[in-house]
């Protein structure tokens, strides 16, 4: 699978695999320097003061301080913005799960004329660019009074949640023995007592995964929320966006606020990092 | 309970069978009840919508305007768009951008898993394992603010970086001809790591003992990645190929942020325009005629994309 396991390698030292052993250090430290260096900017940005910022050529080494921090959280918008990207990325998380997870199970466990159609369907969900439903999104919370606040957010980000969370318990539910299932129904336990009880508990590895997974695709999202909310549901992202607009661009506060809003899902994102490929090809990859 | 009606692709589609008490001939209500209230849901919140859009796609419907009312119009939005100039344009730009960004993501992202799986130097392979998921997950929005940052003429850090090898500064963003190719980076920096994840997977499946066997053979890598390995790569590189197209036909957060689709309109990608003539122009009629247009072209990438996936390689 590897050079480096490689039964025959000859000599260990011959000047080919000297040279192509720093190639490949080369090439993986300029790999990392290209993730990682557009990140770093972004933090380094956030913590220098307004003269480093500007400094041509840039500085790398300066005095770190925390006043652009102090600034976003006082002035309170961003703060705030968080504040509602938590309870919509949350809401719509907790009602994707208590939705989806039954529906994963039945399609798990159950056949029923219509299933394969209604497995493809939810998965076609991944395919509709957004931008289709925002004008009737936006047609109909206008109508309904509810456009800018978190419930209309809660429920449109469920369009993407619901199916992330079927497709990936489906899998799961699977993974637990149908033994299991026979034998607490021959008990006298009914079939939501099984999934409740039984089942559930025991794929709670996929479920947070799905969760998760739902969590930084609706932390992470823009179309909908610029278009849906004015002021008071404004999420994290908006408020990010908003800082390109008007004159006199503040860097350090600007950077602050992504250091903010990416923090959480980068953690999030490395916890689940082995499933995060499952979950953007709905399960076709592993 | 009606297994006859269940096609033989999907017994590979949904691996594990199912239970199916055998004495039961009627409508088993329970899986109906388990199914149901995400059923409804997904169709108030994903189909509802989706039929609003058809209907004001027939429409006049200028936001603007309400004294105009909301007259039928028929065919006139379909007729318009397509007729639209900046519509057909801003639809060969998404291709163009296709172009700039999805070989080069393909080509990078198979050589990057072929060096992290191949690598002698395993402790920094696993790191930068690691540090691939990084650009999926960092906020589109927030990758076009670190954009305007970086990308920025005057003390940006690109600039700085091509001033080593002698290239005068450019302006990234503000020249409809570099634009394009910026927008097109940043694409490449946040997607490749995917691709990247994607082959290493492919490349994972690959039998150890046949790349060893084969290494008898030859000594040549591209022979055997080639014979060898390539094989257990296309099915996650033809995966990759359709989402990431479903994915660009998608694309707003990162280049609304970045350059609105400017300058002019040299950024405006399909989403973005059509965001443009719903949201600001208020032309809900022709935007949502352009937007069932897409609609169409993303269901076609959706109905491939499971003939693929959900009959032959095991879900």
């Amino acid at each position: 699978m590897s050079a480096a396991t490689e039964p025959v390698a000859p000599r260990r030292n011959s000047p080919g695999r000297v040279v192509g052993g720093a190639l490949q250090l080369v090439a993986l430290l300029a790999l990392a320097a290209f993730i990682l260096v557009p990140i770093y900017w972004m933090v380094a940005t956030s913590l220098k003061s307004s003269n480093d910022t500007f400094a041509v050529p840039p500085v790398f080494v300066f005095q770190p301080t925390l006043e652009h921090y102090q600034t976003v959280i006082q002035e309170g918008a961003v703060t705030r913005g968080l504040r509602n990207s938590l309870i919509v990325a949350a809401g719509s998380t907790l009602i994707a799960l208590v939705l989806g997870t039954p529906a994963a199970y039945a399609l798990a466990r159950y056949d029923f004329r219509g299933r394969s159609s209604l497995w493809f369907w939810i998965i076609s969900n991944r395919f509709i660019s957004p931008i289709v439903v925002t004008l009737p999104f936006f047609l109909l919370a206008r109508d309904l009074r509810i456009l800018d606040t978190h419930l209309v957010l809660i429920l449109t980000y469920l369009t993407f949640n619901i199916p992330i969370v079927i497709w990936l318990c489906i899998d799961q539910f699977r993974s637990v023995p149908r033994d299991i299932d026979q034998a607490a129904m021959v008990d006298g336990a009914n079939p939501w007592q099984i999934f409740l009880t039984i089942v559930l508990p025991l794929a709670i590895p996929g479920v947070v995964v799905s969760a998760i997974l739902c969590f930084i695709f609706s932390w992470n999202e823009f179309l909908f929320a610029l278009v849906l909310t004015r002021n008071v549901a404004k999420t994290a992202p908006v408020e990010a966006a908003n800082f390109m607009t008007g004159f006199g661009v503040r860097w350090g506060a600007m950077m602050a606020t992504g250091t903010l809003i990416v923090l959480p899902v980068v953690v999030f994102a490395a916890i689940v990092s082995r499933h995060l490929v499952r979950g953007l090809t709905m399960g076709a990859v592993k | 309970m009606a297994r006859a009606t269940v096609t033989p692709g999907l017994d590979t589609a949904l691996p594990g069978g199912t239970v199916e008490p055998a004495h039961r001939s009627r409508v088993n209500w329970t899986p109906i009840g388990m199914i149901a209230p995400a059923v409804v849901a997904l169709l108030l919140i994903g189909v509802y919508p989706l039929v609003i859009a058809v209907r004001t796609s027939f429409q006049q419907y200028l936001v603007t305007k309400p004294y105009l009312g909301t007259p039928f119009v028929g065919l006139e939005n379909y007729a318009k768009a397509l007729a639209d100039p900046l519509f057909r344009e801003s639809l060969g730009r998404t291709g163009l951008f296709f172009l700039y960004t999805l070989p080069v993501q393909v080509v990078l992202g198979v050589g990057i898993a072929l060096l992290l799986a191949g690598t002698r130097w395993r402790r920094l392979s696993a790191i930068t394992r690691v540090l691939l998921v990084l650009p999926i997950a960092t906020t589109p929005t927030v990758v076009g603010l670190i954009g305007r940052l970086v990308y920025n003429r005057d003390f940006g850090l690109l600039n700085w970086f091509v001033s080593l090898f002698g290239v005068p500064p450019v302006n990234w963003l503000g020249d409809p001809k570099a634009a394009m190719l910026t927008i097109s980076l940043t694409d490449i920096w946040q997607w490749t790591p995917f691709v990247a994840l994607v082959a290493m997977s492919g490349l994972s499946s690959v039998p150890p003992d046949i790349v060893e066997a084969s290494r008898l053979d030859t000594s040549s890598w591209w022979e055997i990645f080639r014979h060898v390995q390539l094989p257990f790569l296309l099915p996650g590189l033809t995966a990759v190929l359709i989402i990431r197209t479903a994915d660009i036909l998608k694309v707003f957060d990162t280049i609304f942020v970045l350059t609105r689709g400017g300058p002019g309109v040299s950024t405006e990608l399909v989403s973005v325009y059509i965001q443009r003539v719903g949201f600001r122009i208020f032309d809900m009629g022709l935007a949502s005629a352009m937007a069932i247009l897409l609609l169409i072209l993303c269901n076609v990438l959706a109905q491939v994309y499971i003939r693929i996936f959900y009959r032959e390689v095991e879900a």
